[in-house]
């Protein structure tokens, strides 16, 4: 059982440890979570496991004493390793002395690093997910930290490639069902929702992401009484703009909530950058499940899939 | 009138009223109990809140109408009386440094300070639900006499610990963070209790009363 040791050379703003997330309170855990859960089984490990989400702002690591191998999967970033260049979605063996370089590449926003062994990290609720506000979990990652894995395995000399499925790319086109509370809406703004593009904006972090677009401003000023909300909820405030929660929302809150998104178009919504367009598509509740099913059942082939490679 | 709500493709959410009502509450609750009790194949988490209950399900497993189908049978036969609400206590000091808008809720009640701090203490807190930032714990019942509207700006920076009422809502913070409700004292009660098996204080529903606490007192804590 061997150790590796890494020290973070350079670490944007929202680099965080983070793993499948925790029950409630906020949940937290990874933005993009199946590209989490790909770059952890293409190490035989638990899709949930915890690992490095890594912004728009990168990551370099030194490798100051072991070795081990690391998963790359999420957004279309630019990997190198001492100054190779590798494929965005990969794996690759890393001994002391090396340096693994990541950054924005031509698309995406987040992505994951995940190594093969234990990644020493604080457990909060018997979970590392990070919540960004608090810094309660596996923490944010700062310049000059040493992180440390345990019982590091090896996964064989070569680079590899993890396949990129093509529903882990940016989402643009999203279902949503109305509701809870699209009754405080006028018909026009429900239309507008439905059929005009709005824009992602850069008021973007892991509590929630704000559009641009038409106004969506609700019939009357009102303050609804505090309610349980989940990721994916389209929540509107009184000028009429509409924010996306995400991974790290706030659990309770009273503005109304004019639809939701449903859960699998979500890591690929968060794959977008600013300025990007999106469209709303509703359907029933008794489609969103369908749909859920469908798409559920594709995913976890690729899983098992993926998974099976790493085993051989 | 209960109303249940799809939300997304996993959950439910049950209406009990569109505004604040002690009964909306206990059927949240009772309902709450009953499905903890009584959960369906498929049932993730239930979050109650002050009027409505969300109830989270995994979509491979079942859907809307049979989770809102097993939610009526829960409501129709209200077996399950509603647990005896625990008591906690939580310390708070009230010195000047710790209570920055006491004098302004004095000011504005018309009351001298002293009377605010013995309403405070004379409320009867019931915890409604937990929410914004882990351990937020959402306490009704604020004395009339000291209840007032949330301040027009919030203020950045209030310590966590900070003793905070809006309304008929008070507070205890976890964290550093910004508020536009009155900052009235301090407590070294901690909320967020880092003991794995019990993470917070208080459960939703429970019955908080506070106890004022001096300066030495809260020292004793280590928390200053």
């Amino acid at each position: 059982m061997a150790d590796a040791i890494f020290r973070t050379v350079f670490a944007g703003p929202h680099a965080s440890i983070q793993d499948g997330g925790r029950p409630g309170v906020p949940a937290s855990g990874a933005m993009d979570r199946k590209a989490l859960a790909l770059a952890n089984l293409a190490l035989g490990k638990d899709a949930g496991a915890a690992a490095i989400e890594i912004s728009m702002g990168g990551l370099v690591l030194d490798c100051l004493s072991g070795a081990t191998t690391l998963a790359i999967a999420g957004g279309g970033f630019i990997v190198e390793r001492d100054g190779t260049r590798l494929g965005s979605w990969s794996t690759l063996p890393i001994k002391a002395g090396q340096k693994l370089t990541i950054r924005p590449g031509p698309w995406g926003s987040w992505t994951y690093l995940a190594f093969a062994g234990n990644l020493t990290a604080k457990q909060w609720l018997g979970s590392a997910a990070t919540h960004a506000l608090s810094g309660f979990g596996g923490g944010k990652l700062t310049t000059g930290q040493e992180i440390a894995v345990t019982e590091t395995t090896q996964h064989g000399d070569a680079i590899g490639a993890i396949a990129c499925p093509v529903w882990a790319r940016p989402r643009q086109k999203l279902h949503v069902v109305l509701g809870p509370q699209d009754r405080f809406f006028s018909a026009e703004a429900i239309n507008a929702l439905l059929t005009e593009p709005f824009h992602v904006t850069s008021a973007y972090d892991r509590m929630g992401l704000r559009l641009r677009g038409p106004s969506l401003a609700p019939k009357a000023a009102l303050s609804i009484p505090s309610e349980a909300i989940l990721r994916g909820s389209v929540q509107v405030s009184g000028d009429g703009v509409p924010t996306v929660l995400l991974a790290d929302h706030q659990t309770t809150g009273g503005y109304p909530k004019i639809a939701a998104i449903l859960s699998d178009d979500l890591d690929g919504f968060v794959q977008l950058r600013t300025n990007d367009a999106v469209a709303f598509r509703a359907v029933t509740a008794a489609q969103a499940v369908q749909l859920a099913r469908t798409r559920a059942a594709a995913v976890a082939s690729v899983y098992a899939k993926t998974r099976d490679l790493a085993g051989r | 009138m209960i109303t249940f709500r799809p939300v997304a493709d996993h959950a439910v959410l049950v209406d009990f009223a569109d505004s604040l009502s002690d009964s909306a509450h206990r059927a949240v609750l009772q309902l709450d109990q009953a499905l903890a009790a009584q959960p369906f194949a498929g049932f993730t988490e239930s979050i109650p809140a002050f009027v409505n209950l969300l109830v989270d399900f995994d979509p491979f497993l079942t859907d809307h109408s049979a989770v809102e189908s097993h939610l009526r049978t829960l409501l129709d036969h209200p077996a399950f009386a509603t647990a005896q609400p625990a008591q906690r206590e939580v310390l708070v000091c009230y010195d000047d440094d710790f209570a920055p808008d006491l004098a302004a809720v004095a000011h504005q009640t018309g009351l001298s300070r002293e009377a605010v701090i013995e309403a405070h203490l004379g409320g009867d807190y019931a915890v409604f639900l937990y929410g914004f930032a882990p351990g937020y714990a959402y306490l009704g019942g604020v004395p009339k006499a000291i209840q007032l509207d949330r301040k027009p700006a919030a203020v950045r920076g209030v310590a966590a610990g900070s003793v905070i009422i809006a309304g008929p809502q008070c507070l205890v913070t976890t964290l550093t963070m910004p508020t536009g409700w009155w900052i009235i004292g301090r407590s070294p009660t901690r909320i967020l209790t880092s003991d794995p098996a019990r993470p917070f204080l208080f459960d939703v529903g429970d019955k908080v009363r506070f106890r004022r606490i001096s300066r030495a007192e809260f020292a004793a804590f280590g928390q200053v």
